[in-house]
């Protein structure tokens, strides 16, 4: 069965992107606009890997991964941070909040592919 | 696998627009000494967002620009500066440098590279000066306080991850064990982006625990995001339009079944009318609902304002408030666009003429600053839009002196209204100074003829010492009319209802004619002048007495005309279509409509025919 994976973005076009490219390697994609949405879609179907933006309105990325940890059901779902900022403080708090790893932004999507079989391959 | 980039180009752009807008509404909205934290971080994401985008996207050159627009709001969303009125001309001038770039990559429109590299400068010195600032005071403190930077001997590929990769997949394995991070810190890969990327990372400001804080409260309130399509989907116009067009088509087609419906035996046939019946409601249903596809709320032209008056108040001196009231008010996307330009002029000449300088207004007892309002509201089949500033008002004096020297036929004792009416003259301007905000002379005219060129009117009140008000009436939509359908020999006519006074059948006394210049009818105290539609169109009628036929009154900018016709046939909502499009322009006609039958009938310019008849008798 096709591995699902939770796209959250605010903008809607790299959401897209993300999304096309991941259908197009096979993947099950769900998309969410927000991390309260992505919390919400995530509650409904636990899905294989969360991709998560970091600044969004209403719910940021880090809640989101650190809400979706403290949920029996996502204890160990990898979670990756897509980010612009790659700062060592940015990774400790990424860390902390439960997170599995993080690409940064912006990337191609092949390499998204290549970091998205790593680890669900 | 190769990924074509642009076809996510279209929803970038429509996107970047639209943080681009909220920026820029939510900066004319900051208040520079108490500025709300909410507000900031929403300004922070836009900006963020943009140049994610554009990184993503290869728009390399938004990247610079929002780069250091993004570093200096996120050390003002996380007070570690405090906001200036020059930043935010700054901020609101990198918009439009933004805004320019994304019409050059949108449309290939010039980009003005100097704007562009002088905002970009300005950016710069900002970041430059108030570096140096903050740091001597101790809030900056806790960015000196960073974790040690972790080193990593392994080349750069922009991801890494918290744990093994084999790790990880056996936590995601059935097992439902718990996985923890590896805690050793040399895991962290410490790398730079702009070698892998080409991106800068100069953001050195370390979120510490204060400023997580911030951006949580910021984002649970974020009313000013633009929430991107949440329970929409982007439809390119020409669809809807293609759509307007089709559903046009099948009214035609349900008119036409209609009328052959109409001629059975209503005995016999039962079902086939009961069916038409039905028929004709769900094609009424389905088309009230497609146009309501086009409508937009009024604030995509109301928003342009703030800045407007902002940039232009400052130019002049004076201080202005502006309201608006009603935003959501939605009208037909093609309205939307031609009102923009009318309403921006009308805007600018309540400020330039109507809104007193501070002094002028002290003077004279009110608050020093001025305010304009600007509403819109359904009333009726219309839509009703008011500009309205508490300045000066017309000066009646000074308009008819303006028009005496323009040679305008004017006399002391006109009514208010009608010498309100003549600052729509051509070449009427009354404004002492020619400044280059307005008072060239040009405009007022446009203005009225692009209003009623939408089917619209301007009204105009106005009180010396208490303000101006304008008001703009609109028809809801531009696709559709309601009308009245009258002969004149074979001919069908339509004529748009909105201009319908009423209809007569005179008595042969009441028609006159007045030598050279055609005949009058007489009706309830006034004098009409009576055009028979026949001689505008070289028809042969049916009726040739006036007495024998009807007398459509029509009224358009407050000149009326009396419209011989054969006979009335009934009242309609006819789909417009252009006849430019389809053949040329041909004058009296404002354009066509197929009719039940399948005939074609033509629809009456009525302002052009009041004016034709009143420049006639002038």
């Amino acid at each position: 069965m096709a591995k699902t994976i939770l796209a959250v973005d605010d903008s809607t076009s790299i959401r897209q992107m993300v999304a096309f490219t991941l259908k197009g390697a096979g993947y099950e994609v769900i998309e969410a606009a927000d991390g309260q949405e992505g919390l919400d879609k995530a509650k409904l179907k636990t899905v294989n890997l969360v991709l998560t933006d970091q600044n969004m309105p209403k719910m940021d990325g880090l809640t989101l991964v650190k809400t979706l940890r403290g949920l029996p059901q996502y204890k160990t779902v990898p979670m990756l941070m897509l980010t612009t900022e790659s700062s060592d403080a940015m990774k400790a708090q990424g860390k902390a909040a439960g997170a599995t790893g993080w690409l940064v932004k912006p990337f191609d999507p092949n390499k998204l592919l290549e970091v998205v079989a790593k680890i669900i391959s | 696998m190769t990924i074509d980039m642009s076809q996510f180009y279209q929803v970038f752009f429509e996107e970047t627009a639209e943080h681009l807008a909220s920026m820029e509404s939510l900066l004319l909205g900051l208040d520079v000494d108490a500025p709300n934290l909410d507000d900031l971080n929403a300004i922070f994401r836009a900006a963020h967002s943009i140049k994610g985008g554009s990184g993503t996207f290869g728009f390399n050159d938004m990247i610079e620009s929002t780069h250091i627009l993004e570093t200096l709001l996120d050390r003002l969303r996380k007070e570690e500066l405090k906001p200036t009125a020059e930043m935010i001309d700054v901020f609101l001038q990198a918009g439009d440098a933004l805004k320019s770039q994304l019409d050059g990559h949108q449309n290939g429109a010039a980009v003005d590279q100097e704007k562009v590299t002088t905002v970009c400068e300005k950016l710069k010195s900002l970041a430059e000066n108030k570096e140096i600032a903050p740091q001597l005071t101790t809030d900056a403190a806790p960015v000196t306080h960073q974790e040690p930077p972790v080193k990593s001997p392994e080349s750069d590929d922009g991801y890494g991850f918290f744990m093994d990769i084999e790790d990880i997949k056996k936590q995601n394995e059935p097992d439902p064990g718990y996985g923890f991070f590896n805690t050793d810190s040399t895991e962290y890969t410490a790398k730079n982006i702009s070698q892998a990327h080409g991106s800068e990372n100069t953001n050195n400001s370390q979120a510490s625990p204060s400023n997580v804080k911030d951006i949580k409260s910021g984002n649970r309130s974020a009313a000013a995001a633009p929430n991107p399509d949440a329970a929409s989907i982007r439809v390119s116009t020409e669809k809807v339009d293609q759509l307007i067009n089709l559903v046009g088509e099948l009214v035609i087609t349900q008119a036409m079944l209609s009328q052959t419906a109409s001629q059975v035996d209503p005995v016999v046939y039962e079902k086939l009318l009961n069916g038409m019946t039905q028929l004709e409601r769900n094609t009424r249903d389905l088309q009230d609902s497609v146009m309501s596809i086009r409508m937009m709320p009024i604030s995509f032209v109301f928003s342009r304002f703030p800045r407007l008056v902002r940039d232009l108040a400052s130019k002049l001196g004076k201080q202005v408030e502006l309201k608006t009231i009603g935003e959501g008010t939605e009208l037909d996307k093609g309205l939307i666009e031609k009102i923009s330009d009318p309403l921006t002029h009308l805007v600018r000449n309540s400020l330039d003429h109507g809104i007193e300088s501070p002094e002028k207004r002290t003077a004279s007892g009110k608050d020093t600053k001025g305010t304009i309002t600007l509403s819109a509201a359904h009333q009726g089949g219309n839509i009703v839009i008011t500009i309205a500033d508490d300045g000066a008002g017309l000066s009646r004096d000074r308009i008819l002196t303006k028009a005496r020297e323009k040679g305008l036929a004017v006399n002391d004792d006109m009514p208010d209204q009608d010498v309100w009416k003549l600052i729509f003259a051509p070449g009427f301007s009354t404004a002492d100074i020619v400044t280059d905000v307005s008072g060239r002379g040009v405009g007022m005219d446009v203005v009225k003829r692009n209003i009623e060129g939408m089917g619209g009117r301007v009204e105009i009140s106005s009180v010396q010492g208490q303000g101006t008000t304008m008001t703009i009436r609109l028809p809801l939509t531009l696709a559709i009319l309601d009308g009245m359908s009258i002969s004149v020999g074979k001919e069908i006519f339509i004529i748009p209802l909105t201009y319908i006074i009423e209809s007569m059948q005179p008595r042969k006394e009441n028609i006159n004619t007045i030598s050279g210049q055609g005949k009058v009818v007489h009706v309830r105290g006034e004098y009409l002048p009576l055009i028979a539609l026949h001689e505008v169109f070289n028809l042969k009628p049916d009726v040739m007495e006036h007495h024998h036929g009807i007398l459509v009154i029509l009224e358009s900018d407050r000149k009326k005309i009396a419209l011989f016709v054969d006979e009335l046939v009934g009242q309609h909502q006819v789909v417009i279509k252009s006849l430019e499009s389809n053949y040329r322009k041909v004058p009296g006609t404002a354009g066509a409509t197929i009719m039940g039958d399948g005939k074609v009938a033509m629809i009456i310019d009525v302002v052009s025919l009041v004016s034709m008849s009143h420049q006639q008798a002038a």
